[in-house]
């Protein structure tokens, strides 16, 4: 499988990510060649099997459902590379 | 004293022959004077260090087998106000509000931080290659890498920079350097220690452990680091054993099982070695049995499609907004996401990125994603049922000794493949040790890895220890 430059730039979209036209070139090559590789898995046999997302067997770890102080709330923001207004981070316009 | 196991210097600071700040002095200048060859550190943090030090000193009783023991954490484990960085430049001026679980417990047991060791970009790679900060040297050659993400703990404990230092480890990060730089790592079972302000790296995967000389040592650490935490609900209520009580020097009545699947495709003069280990094992009394795990072939592409998912998604925090690099030429919300992320991340972490979003995103989910976690079901499976009849598996670490800088920068499979016989214990959540097993014929290292079920790195212990007693391996050390 061969992975188009548009494709590419369509991901590096979705995941938010600016590319450098050198980068589109350079990961349509690589990107292409690790998932062929990655289409060995077809080989395995999956028929019934569920998939897993996690190893430790462990099902709803809950907490009290119930509102806590953060220790460090104004050093959070204060990490903010954005101005901070009334506790809030004041981000650019949308368009 | 810098060549002390941590056992033994925790002997010597008890009985008074140094104290802890003569120690800690002795490892900064230790640092200063090699350091400049190998790049392990990306922080030295000696004021720190040497009040930690006095204040152990002035305690005085050194109860705690950590208490006034200079280590170091590897730079993606989070330090208030100390900067970390991932080694990366979006948190190149980070500075964490709070600690992780794991350095807070350490700090509580009296351990002296030395530094932040350096690390390949967000713990994305296998040479520390990707490192923003520059690349990790293996001691026994400087040509050669460290091996990754962990090279900066694994070189500095080789290099007797540290007494032992803490790792990450989600396909091989803390066992594949410490066999590149013959020393003791361990890998702990997932959920074994806390994650909680470890910079996340793929969360169904990422463990902590330690970087050691010496097996025993790794007990020691892990006694202080291990057991469920109210912040990581992945850490099951499992018990956590006094490890040190593992550490026997016989192997009857053990059963070690042998992979021949890990052997395939093994550099000769490694898997020699290994095989050797492996009679030292049976001359130990423990009875060697051919296992097979066939799905091993098929780790490497079901490890990296989840774990590049899983770091996509946990990539998406770092968005210019919230915390780190943002850039300063961005119009509206989206330039901003889209330029910060392009200025801020590496190579590696966009090619993960791009391999995880692509993995998950429409039309492609069940063909990779959904595949990879169907074979991981499997291969989870395949482990436990070996384990029904064998107490370890014992391999080699890496398919081959510490390759050249620069060798597989610009073709990421074959840097992947670097992974091979570590990534299992990571799909399947499995603890393992690499213990110094033997060098090539051009002097570099070689580790044997022993694999355990979840939960039963009292084995690991059991089995490297006595491996560890009846060889020399371990008491080599580079010349710097």
């Amino acid at each position: 499988m061969k992975l188009s430059h548009d494709e590419v730039k369509h991901i590096a979209k979705l995941a938010r990510l600016g590319l450098t036209d050198e980068e589109v070139e350079k990961f349509s090559t690589q990107l292409s060649d690790i998932l062929s590789h990655a289409k060995m898995l077809e080989e395995v046999g999956t028929e019934n099997v569920e998939p897993i997302a996690q190893i430790t067997g462990l099902k709803n770890i809950t907490f009290d459902d119930s509102k806590k102080d953060c220790a460090f709330t104004d050093e959070l923001l204060k990490q903010s590379p954005q101005s901070v207004q009334d506790h809030m981070i004041k981000v650019k316009n949308v368009f | 004293m810098i060549d002390l196991s941590l056992a033994e210097t925790h002997k010597g600071l008890k009985e008074k022959k140094f104290s802890s700040t003569e120690l800690t002095q002795a490892y900064l200048d230790r640092i200063e004077k090699t350091d400049d060859k190998l790049n392990a550190y990306v922080t030295v943090t000696k004021e720190i260090a040497l009040e930690a030090a006095g204040k152990a000193d002035k305690e005085g009783k050194f109860k705690n087998p950590l208490a006034g023991i200079p280590m170091n954490l590897k730079d993606i484990i989070c330090t208030a106000g100390i900067k970390t960085t991932a080694c990366s430049k979006i948190l190149e001026n980070y500075i964490p509000p709070y600690d992780a679980d794991v350095w807070a417990r350490l700090k509580n047991a009296g351990a002296v931080l030395l530094g932040k060791a350096n690390t390949d970009q967000f713990a994305m790679g296998s040479s520390s290659e990707t490192s923003y900060f520059g690349v990790t040297k293996n001691p026994w050659d400087p040509e050669r890498v460290a091996g990754g993400s962990s090279g900066g703990p694994a070189a500095s404990v080789a290099a007797d920079q540290c007494v032992f230092a803490i790792g990450t480890d989600t396909g091989g990060s803390i066992r594949q350097p410490a066999s590149l730089c013959s020393c003791v790592g361990l890998k702990v079972s997932y959920g074994r220690v806390p994650r909680y302000g470890v910079i996340s790296y793929a969360s169904s995967f990422d463990t902590i452990g330690p970087v050691t000389k010496t097996v025993e040592d790794a007990a020691m650490v892990l006694n202080v680091i291990a057991g469920r935490s109210d912040n990581d609900s992945t850490t099951p209520d499992e018990p956590v054993p006094d490890y040190t009580k593992s550490l026997k020097t016989g192997l009857k009545g053990v059963k070690v099982g042998v992979p021949k699947e890990y052997f395939e495709g093994v550099e000769k003069e490694t898997a020699d070695a290994i095989n050797q280990g492996i009679e030292t094992l049976k001359k130990l009394g423990a009875k060697v049995v051919d296992v097979s795990l066939p799905l091993t072939r098929y780790a490497i592409p079901t490890y990296y499609l989840l774990v590049k998912s899983e770091a996509s998604t946990n990539m998406a925090r770092y968005d210019g907004i919230k915390y780190g690099h943002t850039t300063d030429d961005a119009k509206e919300l989206l330039e901003i996401y889209m330029k910060s992320r392009a200025e801020g991340f590496g190579d590696e972490v966009k090619r993960t990125i791009m391999i995880g979003t692509y993995a998950l995103s429409a039309g492609y989910y069940d063909a990779f994603y959904l595949k990879a976690a169907k074979v991981r079901a499997l291969m989870k499976q395949e482990y436990e049922e070996v384990f029904k009849k064998v107490d370890v598996l014992a391999a080699p670490t890496s398919p081959f000794t510490a390759f050249r800088i620069g060798e597989k920068m610009d073709d990421p499979l074959a840097m992947y493949a670097a992974d091979t016989l570590t990534v299992p214990a990571g799909i399947c959540g499995l603890p393992g040790l690499s213990v110094p097993a033997g060098f090539d014929k051009n002097g570099l290292p070689i580790g044997m890895q022993i694999l355990a079920s979840q939960y039963k790195e009292e084995n690991l212990f059991h089995v490297g220890h006595a491996f560890e007693q009846a060889t020399e391996w371990h008491k080599k050390k580079p010349e710097l």
